[in-house]
C-alpha cells in the first residue's frame, strides 16, 4: 500500500529531540510529562462540554425543540457557563458519609476514563501509549469506572445512590462481556490487540466491510453493550431520574457532581472513539481494495477529520439511542445480555474464528 | 415444542430490530427537519405573538362596542369560585317599571388568586364571562392583580324579549334536580 499520509509521530519526535538538546534528560521528561498531560486536560475539557451541548441540541432537535441558544450564538458557551456555576457551588458533605471514599469515588471515574483515553489513537502517530495489548488495556482500565461508581453509591450513605450504584454494577459486570467479546471478534480479524496496527490492517477495508455480516453483528452488539456500559439511556437505569432521582451521584454538588457528569460524556466519547478505531478505521481514510484513485483521493482529507468524522457520527448514533428508546427494566437488561447478545456474541466469536481459518474474509 | 421456541426466539430479536428501527426512523425524522420545531422564541416574536383561542390568560368580562356587558350580577361565579378569586359587588336601581333591579356595581377579580379553572366562564349562565389571552401580568405591586372587570361606564346588554324565552328556563327546572 503505497500512500502517503502524515504521520504525527514525526512532530512528536521533533519535539523530544528539540526538548533533550536544550534540557537535561530528566527536565525534557517532565517537560513531556506536562505538556501531555496539559493538553489531555484542556481537550478534555473542552470535549465534555461540548459534548453535553451536542447532546441538549441532539435531544431538542428530535424533541422538536430549539435547545440552548442564549448564551452566545445558538447557545455555543451555555455548558461552559454551566461549568462555571458548577464551579462556584458549594461542595456539600453528607452527613455520616464515610468521607474519604465520598471525595475518592469521582476521581476514581474521572481517571478512569482519562487513562482509556490515552490511548486512543487520533492520528497517525497521534496518541500518547500505543499498547501492544491497546484493546486489552482499553478494556480493563474502562471498567475501573465502575468501582467509583459503587465507591460514591455506597459511601453517600442515601439508599437512591446505593441502589443506582448497584444496579449499576451489574449492568457493567454484565455487558462488559459483550464489550470484550465484540472486540475479540475484531482482535481475530486483524491478528493484533495493539491500536496502531488494528488500524494498519485497515488501510484496504474498514473490517466492518472486510469482515462482512459476522462483523456487523459484532459491531451492533458492541454499540448496545458499550451504550449499556457508559450508562446511558436506554440503559439508564443507575441513574433513574423518575426512579432514583440520580441514582449514584445524588448526593454530590458541585465540581464532584462535574466529574461524574464530564466523564460520563468522555466515556461516550471513548467508546464511540473505539468503535471508530476498532471496525471503522479510526484515522483510515476510506479506502476500497486496490481503487488506486479512489484511495488517493479519499486520502486527501486528513486522517484527523477522519477519525473526528467517524468519532462525531458514532456520538451522535448513541445519543440517538437514547433518545429514541424507552428504559429498560433491570429484568429485561439482563435478559438482554445472558439471553441475547451473549449467546450471539459466542456464536459469531466461534464464527470469526472459522472464517479466519478458512480465509473466508475480505484480505 | 423446542423447535418452536428457537423459532420464537430468532423472530423475538428480528421483531425487536423491526420496531427499534421504526422508532429511530421517527426521532431521526424529528432531528433532520429542524423545521417542525414549535417552539416559540418569546420575546423575540413578542410582536406578533398570536396566542391560541383556547389559551387561558386571564378572565375577562366580555364588553361589547357600546361598552355592553352580559353580566347581571347574579353571583354564580363567585360561588363556583374554588379559591374565592371572584367578588361581586351588586347595586339596585328602579328600572321602567318601577320595581328595583339588581345591576352589577363592580366585578372584581383577585387575578392572584386564580388558578384558570375556568369554572367561572362554565357556569355563567349568560356567558358574560370568557378567557382573554394576555399573560404578561408581572408587576411590582401586588394590587395591581386585582382588577375590575366591568369597565366604567358599561351597562347591562337587554336582551330584547322573546316568546321563547320560557323554554330555556323549563329545561333548567328540569336539569336542577339532578344536579
Amino acid at each position: 500500500m503505497a500512500f502517503n499520509i502524515y504521520d504525527f509521530s514525526t512532530t512528536t519526535k521533533a519535539v523530544d529531540e528539540w526538548l533533550k538538546a536544550t534540557l537535561s534528560p530528566t527536565w525534557a521528561f517532565v517537560t513531556e510529562l506536562v505538556i501531555v498531560g496539559l493538553v489531555f486536560l484542556i481537550v478534555y475539557a473542552i470535549v465534555g462540554l461540548y459534548l453535553v451541548y451536542a447532546e441538549r441540541k441532539v435531544c431538542a432537535f428530535i424533541q422538536n425543540r430549539v435547545g440552548p441558544n442564549r448564551v452566545g450564538k445558538w447557545g455555543l458557551f451555555q455548558t461552559i457557563a454551566d461549568l462555571i456555576k458548577l464551579l462556584m457551588k458549594e461542595l456539600v458533605t453528607i452527613k455520616r458519609a464515610d468521607k474519604l471514599l465520598f471525595n475518592v469515588a469521582p476521581f476514581i471515574v474521572i481517571i478512569a476514563s482519562f487513562m482509556a483515553i490515552a490511548a486512543i489513537p487520533f492520528a497517525k502517530g497521534l496518541h500518547a501509549v500505543d499498547f501492544n495489548i491497546g484493546v486489552f488495556y482499553m478494556m480493563a482500565v474502562s471498567s475501573i469506572g465502575v468501582v467509583g461508581i459503587l465507591i460514591a453509591g455506597w459511601s453517600s450513605n442515601s439508599k437512591y445512590s446505593l441502589i443506582g450504584a448497584m444496579r449499576s454494577g451489574a449492568q457493567v459486570v454484565s455487558y462488559e462481556l459483550s464489550v470484550g467479546l465484540a472486540l475479540l471478534s475484531v482482535v481475530i480479524f486483524s491478528g493484533s490487540m495493539q491500536l496502531s496496527t488494528i488500524i494498519e490492517s485497515q488501510a484496504n477495508g474498514w473490517w466492518i466491510f472486510k469482515g462482512h455480516l459476522p462483523a456487523i453483528v459484532a459491531f451492533v452488539i458492541f454499540l448496545i453493550a458499550s451504550t449499556a456500559e457508559i450508562n446511558r439511556g436506554p440503559f439508564d437505569l443507575a441513574e433513574a431520574e423518575s426512579e432514583l432521582t440520580a441514582g449514584f451521584h445524588t448526593e454530590y454538588s458541585g465540581i464532584k457532581f462535574a466529574f461524574f457528569f464530564l466523564s460520563e460524556f468522555m466515556n461516550m466519547f471513548i467508546v464511540a472513539s473505539l468503535a471508530a478505531t476498532v471496525f471503522l478505521g479510526g484515522w483510515m481514510p476510506l479506502h476500497i481494495g486496490n481503487l488506486e484513485a479512489f484511495n488517493r483521493v479519499m486520502d486527501f482529507i486528513p486522517p484527523i477529520f477522519w477519525y473526528l468524522g467517524k468519532t462525531v457520527f458514532l456520538i451522535y448514533v448513541i445519543m440517538w439511542f437514547k433518545w429514541t428508546f424507552p428504559r429498560l427494566r433491570i429484568d429485561q437488561l439482563l435478559t438482554l445480555e445472558w439471553k441475547y447478545l451473549l449467546p450471539i456474541n459466542l456464536v459469531n466469536i466461534l464464527l470469526i474464528a472459522f472464517l479466519v481459518l478458512m480465509g473466508w474474509y475480505f484480505k | 415444542m423446542p423447535m418452536n421456541s428457537v423459532v420464537k426466539y430468532f423472530s423475538d430479536i428480528f421483531k425487536a430490530i423491526k420496531s427499534l428501527w421504526k422508532g429511530l426512523m421517527v426521532t431521526g425524522y424529528y432531528f433532520v427537519h429542524p423545521r417542525q420545531i414549535v417552539t416559540q422564541q418569546y420575546p423575540e416574536n413578542r410582536k406578533n405573538l398570536q396566542m391560541f383561542d383556547r389559551f387561558k390568560g386571564e378572565v375577562i368580562l366580555v364588553h361589547d362596542e357600546n361598552n355592553q356587558h352580559k353580566c347581571n350580577g347574579c353571583g354564580i361565579c363567585q360561588l363556583n369560585c374554588p379559591n374565592g378569586s371572584i367578588e361581586i359587588i351588586t347595586d339596585s336601581v328602579p328600572n321602567e317599571d318601577g320595581k328595583s333591579e339588581r345591576i352589577i356595581d363592580k366585578h372584581i377579580y383577585h387575578l392572584s388568586m386564580c388558578t384558570f379553572c375556568g369554572l367561572c366562564v362554565k357556569s355563567c349562565p349568560s356567558n358574560a364571562l370568557a378567557f382573554g389571552q394576555e399573560f404578561e401580568h408581572a408587576v411590582f405591586d401586588r394590587q395591581k392583580l386585582t382588577k375590575v372587570l366591568n369597565k366604567p361606564g358599561s351597562k347591562i346588554k337587554k336582551e330584547p324579549k322573546e316568546p321563547k324565552a320560557p323554554k330555556p328556563a323549563e329545561t333548567e327546572v328540569k336539569s336542577n334536580p339532578a344536579n
